[in-house]
Order: structure tokens, then sequence, then C-alpha cells
């Protein structure tokens, strides 16, 4: 079925929009089979509202005269549009049949399931080219930055087929001595072939962390040689590895019954385990829909929005989320021990701890570039299956599948390590914003598809554009950096007391007033940098002048008066 | 001096709380006015505590290696030290009980604090802050307002300032009627004179009403307010107490205004709680920042329990009430709650800082306090428990009032000169009784202390540290800076004030952009010197920068001083 034929009314006249905090317009509503086009109808100067049909979460209609006379004169409707990045709006179409043509169109097309159907691999700007080069960072590259890997690790290309893992890039960074007829040993022993890979290499001391899926110990206690040399093998002469499992003890060991299980202290003689619990799929996906129907009624009493804050329980993720990326960190810096994280299946909770530990432990993934590599390589190529995560946002009706906020909740908790080092990361809390919209909607191919494998059978670096490179190019990379940036070589620990995480306004807030002020502050440091640098001139090769290169304040409480910037 | 048992105690330890294993060795030392704890250390560490800032002592059974003592201070501070000899403990505590409980006012520090300022400019110092001067500012009518000579030698109200501002028309027989009908003869007067709308705020406390008495003097008073503003029929009367509160009043012959009786006024009741609720609710907020290793649901729930939040936004709501009244809607606005010296000195003071600009300057501030709190009467040392006394009488008033401006900058970060700390710093000072500007409960008082003879000033010393105290962002030609500021009450904007109660914690590290701002502003305000001093040489600004790096050192330096007040 073509794309079009879900489009019974493209173009209504005379239609009146409202959006939150501004004045009603009147214009034209155009539907077409990626887009809504809202323009007003004034010539000069008219305004244009274009919104992508896959940002939309829910439709919500109601029409007058529904069971009346139809076609009767003045009948009318109101769709109610909430999208993917909580934005919400109102049309009002006269016409009720005009009504529910768009809104039947707008269901079926902001649903759409073929990812070659999908915008990205329609978007054709003027000025970006499809040969341009495809993503940032890959397992070979980060192999080739990284000397200290080059004496014990290896890359090895054994899922070149994905045949041995098909959620796995074809190629991962393995301990030089185990050999791939090892690795799709310990492959059939990881669910989903999810077997121990390279996930980060401390800068300060060789540390690793690695990560995985859980080992299919089953109800018999199943074990396997490949797996336990693999593991051996990471650790190499040193006493002893962690191994962070991301589930309570009880929930491991339920896993056996199905087929799961853990790392005995039997068989992984100097892996020490410690298991941390982290919610996982509908969990967060519920957690995440009763944060913003709390924050979307503003006529709540104190009370009953902190005890709504509460219940939805988003907070305690991530306070949970970035104490177990603490603890990794202790435990590759502090005490000079790899680490082995994974949860069951190894492509949510893992991939958010190992990305935050990095943040935290490694400079070079706080830099704009690296932060998006890092996202790349952890998250993209490592096989969070965005498509499936990401098919829904918090308005949605439909019954919940495989919906998971797991990318959102990273962005919350870097976005809480920036609000506590304002200083440290290169990059603003406007990128953050952008990638929380980007993931769910997107004119860019980068987050399409649920893995590599699926990429390539796509062809998406073929006929999209990548996100990334395109948040690189000199003329939009400024508005996501951030203008106080200083680059610290220390590991940014974050303090992960109740009371110094916070609801992430900019993006949870963000469609409300409250939103502007912060605006306006942001441009105000802009703009006292920029006057800055132009008074220093050309020869200033750093941003900002260093009184805090690495020094700490005595307060924690300074940082908090510019806590929005 | 009579009061110290033991001067000094060797070999104490004291306690950091985030990390209960590290702790410093050192010596106790006991001055008559503070408490001094000198780390063994290489450093020499000094740790200053005030007596008069305690607020409590408390000394914990006695376990193998010492007595523990903790000392909890009125700025939310707490110290936690072991002393090796539980009678070396006994007597510390009975010091300090006594010492941080003083009886007299001839007692507190600030009759002994010396800071070396000869006669002249100590005089120099109480006149910084000019109230007839202010009254001028405003821009008040003289045709319409003048001074009234009624209170003279305080004969008319002993808690109000000798000059009052009355509307011109009343004659000093209604003056007389009006406070004879008021209670504690707290008559209506002029607290802010809005110009662009030539509506005003009065305030005043309660009539005394009863069931049915009823005073002409006091409805021609109100009568004149109300025609003092030429172009509005009516005014409001602002009860900021619940009606409930009010109501009951009336039994004891006070209560409110009987609409029948007064032409022209519309009552209003706005539901901000008694002192006896607010000192409460404050404990309890205070506990949740105590709280040992709380999860997010622990110290959410904490917050919502303890009703801190709602209470400010009641605070803030009535300011958002009279500020409207009178910039939008043109109207005069008489507030008074019973005694009229602490509900309605917050409502008035946060309506004349969303009102007035020159309010959200560092000096503004300043004039706010000395006019709305200090002259017209607020029972600082009841309050803040300056003297040994019924603990019913303390209440965190003056606290909440500071915190609906910083709730206010947290919503304008460019609209507000003054910093965080500013506001911290003063809530200190009105704790510490290191200044003489706020001991006593009026001005009377004050006066028959002669406290501008025997203590010295606040302001002068803030003044000259304004640097310290100024906040980055603020531009006073900038839209947030200019005109009346409209917050948002959402339940959702109110946050908990972590630099306030979060205190506790502070040994996480972190950056503060508001001081990497203000060293980038100070730098180009430099380089802006330099260049114009060494047009020809600009190789200079290089060296510049060195200097101002250095200055940011000495900067925190001094930061750490800071702590020990």
């Amino acid at each position: 079925m073509e794309l079009s034929e879900h489009i019974k009314t493209a173009n209504v006249e005379d239609v009146t929009l409202r959006r939150p905090f501004h004045p009603a317009l009147r214009g034209t509503l155009c539907v077409t089979s990626h887009h809504l086009l809202f323009s007003d109808r004034k010539d000069e100067d008219s305004w244009q509202l274009l919104i992508l049909l896959r940002n939309i979460d829910a439709t919500e209609k109601s029409v007058e005269n529904l069971f009346g006379y139809p076609r009767a004169v003045g009948s009318s409707g109101t769709i109610t549009i909430k999208c993917k990045d909580l934005l919400v709006l109102q049309l009002e179409i006269p016409g009720m049949e005009e009504c529910l043509n768009i809104a039947s169109s707008i269901e079926a097309l902001s649903a759409l399931e073929s990812v070659t159907e999908m915008y990205p691999f329609f978007y054709r700007p003027s000025h970006l080219t499809l040969h341009g080069p495809w993503g940032l960072s890959s397992t070979e590259k980060y192999y080739k930055q990284t000397e200290r890997l080059w004496d014990r690790w290896r890359v090895s290309t054994v899922n070149s087929d994905y045949s041995v893992c098909p959620s796995y890039p074809h190629a991962v960074i393995v301990p030089r001595e185990v050999d791939d007829e090892k690795l799709v040993q310990s492959a059939r022993f990881r669910q989903g072939g999810r077997f121990p890979v390279l996930s980060y290499c401390h800068h300060r001391n060789g540390m690793v962390i690695m990560r995985s899926s859980q080992p299919l110990t089953g109800a018999n206690r199943k074990r396997c040689k490949e797996d336990e040399l693999l593991l051996q093998a990471v650790i190499d002469g040193s006493l002893l590895g962690y191994i962070i499992d991301l589930r309570s003890t009880q929930q491991a060991q339920q896993a056996r019954m199905t087929g799961g299980g853990f790392e005995s202290k039997s068989c992984y003689s100097h892996w020490k385990r410690i298991h941390r619990h982290h919610e996982r799929g509908k969990v967060l996906q519920e957690s995440l829909i009763k944060l913003v129907e709390a924050c979307s009624d503003p006529s709540h009493s104190v009370d009953r929005w902190l005890s709504k804050l509460e219940n939805s329980k988003w907070l305690s993720h991530v306070h949970s989320a970035l104490s177990t990326a603490g603890l990794v960190v202790e435990c590759v810096e502090r005490d000079g021990h790899s680490v082995l994280v994974h949860g069951s299946e190894g492509t949510d909770s893992t991939l958010l701890v190992s990305s935050l530990a990095q943040l935290i432990l490694d400079p070079a993934s706080r830099t704009l570039t690296g932060f998006l590599g890092l996202l790349e390589r952890d998250w993209i190529q490592a096989g969070h299956p965005f498509q499936q995560r990401c098919a829904h946002s918090a308005y949605s009706h439909a019954r919940l599948k495989q919906e998971c906020p797991s990318f959102l909740l990273l962005l919350d908790c870097v976005w809480q390590v920036w609000r506590q080092f304002p200083l440290a990361l290169e990059f603003s809390e406007a990128l953050l914003l952008r990638l929380a919209q980007e993931v769910y909607a997107s004119n860019y191919g980068t987050f399409l598809c649920n893995n590599e494998q699926e990429r390539c059978a796509a062809g998406v670096k073929e006929n999209t554009h990548c996100l990334f490179q395109s948040l690189l190019s000199p003329d939009i990379e400024e508005q996501y950096l951030n203008p106080l940036y200083e680059p610290t070589d220390l590991a940014i620990w974050p303090s992960v007391h109740p009371q110094s995480l916070q609801l992430w306004t900019g993006l949870f807030l963000r469609w409300t007033e409250y939103a502007q002020n912060m605006e306006e502050a942001r441009e105000e440091v802009w703009s006292i940098v920029k006057e800055h640098r132009e008074r220093a001139g050309p020869d200033r090769t750093n941003n900002t002048p260093s009184t805090h290169c690495d020094t700490l304040t005595p307060f924690e409480n300074l940082m908090d008066e510019l806590t929005i910037l | 001096m009579e009061h110290i048992r033991t001067p000094k105690v060797e070999n104490v330890r004291m306690f950091d709380k985030l990390t209960p294993r590290k702790c410093m060795v050192g010596t106790l030392y006991l001055s008559s006015t503070h408490t001094i704890f000198v780390e063994n250390s290489e450093a020499r560490k000094e740790t200053w505590i005030l007596h008069s800032l305690m607020s409590n002592v408390e000394r914990l059974p006695t376990n193998p290696s010492g007595s523990p003592l903790i000392i909890r201070c009125k700025n939310f501070h707490v110290y936690r030290l072991l002393i090796p000899q539980e009678k070396d403990c006994v007597d510390v505590l009975a010091s300090l009980t006594r010492l941080s409980h003083p009886e007299r006012y001839g007692e507190l520090f600030c009759f002994s604090f010396n800071p070396n300022l000869d006669k002249e400019l100590r005089e120099k110092a109480w006149a910084f802050i000019d109230l007839k001067a202010e009254f001028i500012r405003m821009g008040i009518p003289r045709n319409l307002w003048h001074a009234t000579a009624a209170n003279h030698e305080h004969r008319l109200c002993d808690t109000y300032p000798s000059e009052l501002y009355v509307p011109k028309s009343v004659s000093p027989a209604v003056i007389v009627g009006s406070a004879k009908f008021r209670s504690r003869g707290r008559l209506p007067v002029l607290s802010y004179y809005h110009r662009d709308s030539s509506a005003s705020i009065c305030r005043s406390s309660q009539p005394l009403s009863g069931f049915s008495a009823r005073s002409s003097d006091d409805e021609q008073m109100l009568q004149a307010i109300m025609k003092s503003n030429p172009v509005s029929e009516f005014m409001y009367v602002v009860d900021t107490r619940p009606k409930l509160n009010a109501m009951a009043n009336r039994a004891a012959g006070k209560g409110y205004e009987n609409e029948d009786h007064y032409t022209n006024i519309k009552l209003q009741f706005i539901g901000i709680e008694n002192i006896h609720v607010m000192r409460n609710s404050q404990q309890k907020l205070i506990d949740v920042g105590d709280l040992v290793a709380p999860t997010m649901s622990d110290f959410l729930w904490g917050l919502e329990n303890s009703g801190w939040l709602k209470h400010i936004k009641a605070v803030l709501d009535a300011g958002v009430f009279i500020a409207k009244a009178v910039a939008e809607d043109g109207v005069s606005v008489l507030v008074h709650c019973s005694d009229g010296w602490d509900r309605t000195a917050q409502a008035c003071s946060v309506a004349s800082v969303l009102l007035d600009s020159y309010y959200r300057t560092i000096k503004g501030l300043m004039v706010l306090i000395e006019k709305d709190w200090v002259s017209f009467g607020h029972k600082f040392s009841h309050r803040y428990a300056h003297l040994d006394g019924d603990p019913k009488e303390v209440s965190p008033v003056m606290d909440q009032f500071l915190e609906c401006v910083w709730q206010l900058m947290q919503q304008f970060p460019c609209a507000f000169e003054f910093n965080e700390r500013f506001l911290i710093q003063l809530h200190t000072n009105i704790y510490s009784c290191q200044y003489g500007n706020f001991i006593g409960n009026c001005q009377k008082e004050r006066r028959d202390l002669k406290l501008q003879e025997r203590t010295h000033s606040l302001w002068p010393h803030l003044w000259e540290n304004r640097a310290e105290y100024t906040n980055p962002l603020y531009r006073n030609d900038h839209s947030q800076t200019q005109g009346v500021l409209k917050p948002l009450t959402t339940a959702y904007c109110f946050k908990f004030w972590k630099g306030m109660y979060g205190r506790a914690e502070k040994s996480v590290t972190s950056q503060s952009p508001a001081d990497c701002l203000n060293a980038v502003r100070e730098e180009s305000q430099q380089l802006e010197e330099e260049l114009s001093t060494h047009q020809e040489v600009p190789r200079e600004t290089d060296a510049g920068q060195e200097n101002c790096r250095a200055e940011g050192e000495d900067f925190r330096g001094e930061e750490e001083d800071q702590e020990v007040v």
C-alpha cells in the first residue's frame, strides 16, 4: 500500500492551532506522507509548523455532532496531538469528516512499521550528500586510538556475518589470547550470543570495562570452559575482577529457572560478583509515563506534586543508574580492577551503566565528538534495540510491547552529571535535548533499527544521513557547545545523594513558561563568553580563563546558584 | 569567661558527615565567643564556630573511643566531635550550652565584636541605609501622602518607627483613633508606593473588631488610603492568615474587617500558616537533610511530609496576589495578619521584590529588609532565638522570605543582581548577632540599647564585598530585569534549597559556573583596561590573565575562612 493511500484529506483550510503559552493561530493544515504542516495564511512573513508524523505519540479526537446530521453546517472536530518530545498541540478542524480523515491519516502514518518507509529514507536536504562519511567512531577506530590495548587485546571479526551474535557489530575487541573458536563457544553460553567484549580501557591504569549478557547456566549449573577462559584472560595476571550484575541476588537466582543465571564463584574464582538491582522494560516505561503525567498537570498542590514525583520513581531510577556507574568507577579507578557489567539481555541497563562509567572516568568522552562517539559505540553499534524501545513515548495509548526509555534515562543521568560539573562537559544541555528528540523521531538514520545487522540489511548507511555528522558541522556545532567548558583529566564523581539529584526541567518542563527564562539565561552566558572572547582576541586557544581547572570549590552549594545554565 | 569550664581539650576528632571514616585530629579551644578547632596537621586548619550560631549541643553516650558531641548551628551546619575523656565532654557541653544561650542582650557577640573602625566610620556605616531617601525614591506624591509625627517618641505604637507615612487627608485624631482600633496600635501605614500605577501597599495589624465592634476612625483611615489612589474605586484588604484562624481571633476581640462597615474594600484571605506550624515544618525539613543514606523516595517523601515547600508557595502566592493587584489592576492593598510583623512583613516584602527591580539589587534588598523588617518591627530576638527564651516564639519567618527570593532567582536567573551566597550570608547574619542590625525587636528597643553606639552595622561590610555576591548574569537592561516579575507558582517550580539546607554535604567535588562567569567578566574588564593603557603592546594581555588567575586562587582561600563565621 502506498503511503499516500492513507491520506484521504490532504488539505484543510481555517484550522485553528493551539499551543501552550502562545495565542491561537488560524491557518491551513496539510498532511503529507511524513509530515503535518500548518501554516498561517499571511502572505508575508508567514509562520509554519512542521511536525514529523513519526514524532506523534498519540492523537485524541473529539468531534461535535458525531451522531447528529452528517455534514451539518458548523460541525467541527478537535484533534489533540501529543508528541514524543512531550509537546501537546490542539487542532480545531472545521468539518467533521475532514477531522476524522486527518486523525486516521495521522494514526496510520505515525506508526509505520517498515524501516525503509520511514522519513530518513526520503530526507534529502540540498546541503548534505549521501556519499559523505557516516558515523564517527567504530570498534576499529577505538582500537587504533587506544594504544594501551595493542599489546593484550585484538579486534575480532568473528561476528562479521552476524551469525555468532545477531545484535553485536561485525567487529569486537577481545583478549588477544582468546581465539575466535573460543568466542563462538562463549557466545553460545550467553543470552542472545552476547559474549563478554571490551567496552572501555581506562587511560590511567589499563583496567577495562567489559559488557555481556547473562550466562546460560540454567538450573543444572552448566559451565562453559571457553567463557571462563575468556574472563580469565581479561584479568590476565591480576588477581581480581568484579562482575557487576544489574539484578538482585534473588532475581539472578530465579533467572536460572528460565535458562539464565550468573557466574558462580567456583567457576570464576578470580571474579567477585556484586548485585545491584535495576528496573527494566515495562517498569521504566511506566515510570516515564507517570512522570510526564505528573508534569502535565499544573494544578497540583505542592504536596500532590511531590507525591506524584515520588510515585513515578523516575528519580529513583536515575539514582540507581548513577550509583551503579559510580560503583564501576570505584572498582576501576580507585581499586584498580577490571569490571564486567551485565544484567539479563545486556542491551539496556548494561549499556547505561557502562557508558555512564566512561563519562565519569574518561575526559575524552566528555567532548562533543567523544560523547557522540561513545553513544555510537556503546549504544548504536552495541545493539540497543532503538526501534523497539522508542516506538512510543509517554503519551501513547497503545499496549506496551518492548518500549523502554533506557536511552532517555541515560540522557537524564548525563544531565545530572553536567549539572553537578557545569564546566567539565564540552557539550550543552541543548545537545541532550536534541538527542532526546531525535531518538524518537528523526530526519536522520542514526537511530533506526535495532542493531547493525538490521541497519545493513535496510541499507541505512547508503540511503540516509548521519545525525552525528550533521551535529558536528561547523554552523550547527556551536549551539551544542558548553560555553564554560574547561577540560579536566580527573574522574568526575557525581554526588548521588537524593538532594543532589533534580528533575530534568529542561526536558520534562520543556514546553512550559518555565523554560523560557532559562533560555534567556543561557543566551546571557553565551553573550558574556563571546564578548570576552572578542576582547581576548584570536590568540587564545582556550575558551575561558582557567580559574577552576581542576580545583574544587569549598561549598558544593555554589554550583546550585546557576543550575540552569 | 566565667562560663568556660575547660578552655582547651586536646586530641579531639572532628568527623566529616559524608565520609564517617575520615576525621581530623586536633585541639578544641573555647573562647567567650567562639569554639575553635585547630587541626594537628601541617596546615593547622582552623574551624571557628560562633557560639551565638549554635542552636543545639548534644552529647551521645560514651563509647570506647570517647564521648561524641554534636553541635548543630542555626545556619544548618552540623559539627560532629569525639572527645577522648568523658569529663572533658561534659564540661564542654555545659560551657557551650550556657554560652550558646545568652540571657541578656549585653552578652551578645555584637557588643564585643570590634572590627577596628573609628567612631566616625561607625556612624557613617550606620547611615549607609537611609529610609527617608527610600520613600523619596519611591516617588510618593506629596499632595497625597506625607510623613506624620504622630508616633514621635513611639507614643502611639511602640513597635513602629517614629516616622510613619499616611494619607495626607487623614487628621491626627483619625490616626490616633485608628491606632486604638488595631492590635498593639499597629495602624495602617504606607509600606510601598508603586509609581507606575499610583497604587500602594499599606500594612497594619488586625482590627479589634471582635464580632461587632467598629471604629469610624479606622474606617476613615482605609477610605483615605483608597482615595490616595485616584484611579481606583476600591481597595483590597489582604488578610494573610487562613480564614479559620482569622475567625477564631474574633472570639478574642480581634479578627478582620467587616466588609459591610468599610466602604469599597474587598477582603482576601491568603492562608499562610502561623509561626508554630512553620517552626515544626522547618524542623522536619532539617531532619530530611540529616537522614543517613536516604533513598530517593525517603527524601521526596520527607520533603512532602515536611510541608515546607507548600508554605513557601503560600508566602509567594501572597506576594503574587498583592503585586498583581497593585501593578495590573492598579488597586491599593492593605496587608495584615495578627500582629502585622511576621506574615505581613513576608507578604509586603515579597510583593515589593516582584514589583520593583530596585529591590532585586544588592543595595535594594538591604533597603527592603531595613524597611519592611527592621524598621516596621519584627521580633528578631525571639524568632531567631538570640536570647534564651520561650522556644514557642522561635520561627523561621525571615528564612521563608529569603527562600522566596531564592525560588524567584531560580525562575529568573538574570533578574537579580545578587547571588545565592548573598542570601545565605544574610541568613547567617540574622542569626549570628555579630552585627547590631538585627538585635532587638523594634526601633525603640534598639534605640534604648544604644546599638548604633555599641555595635557595628552589617550593610557596609556586605557592600564592600559585593563583588563576591554578584550574579554574573545580571544586567540592568535585561528584559528579565525590567518591570514586574510574574513568576509561575506551579508546584513543580518549587525546589529544595540545597545551598541552604543541604550544606552538610560539601565534600563532593564540583565547579561553580557563577564563579567562572564572574572570572570571565573580570578578566574582560581587565583586558579592556589594559588595552586602553597599552594600546601598542597587545602581548601584555597574557600577563593580565595570569594575575587574574592568581587572584582567583586567593579568593578561594578567603572563601574557606568564611565558612567559620
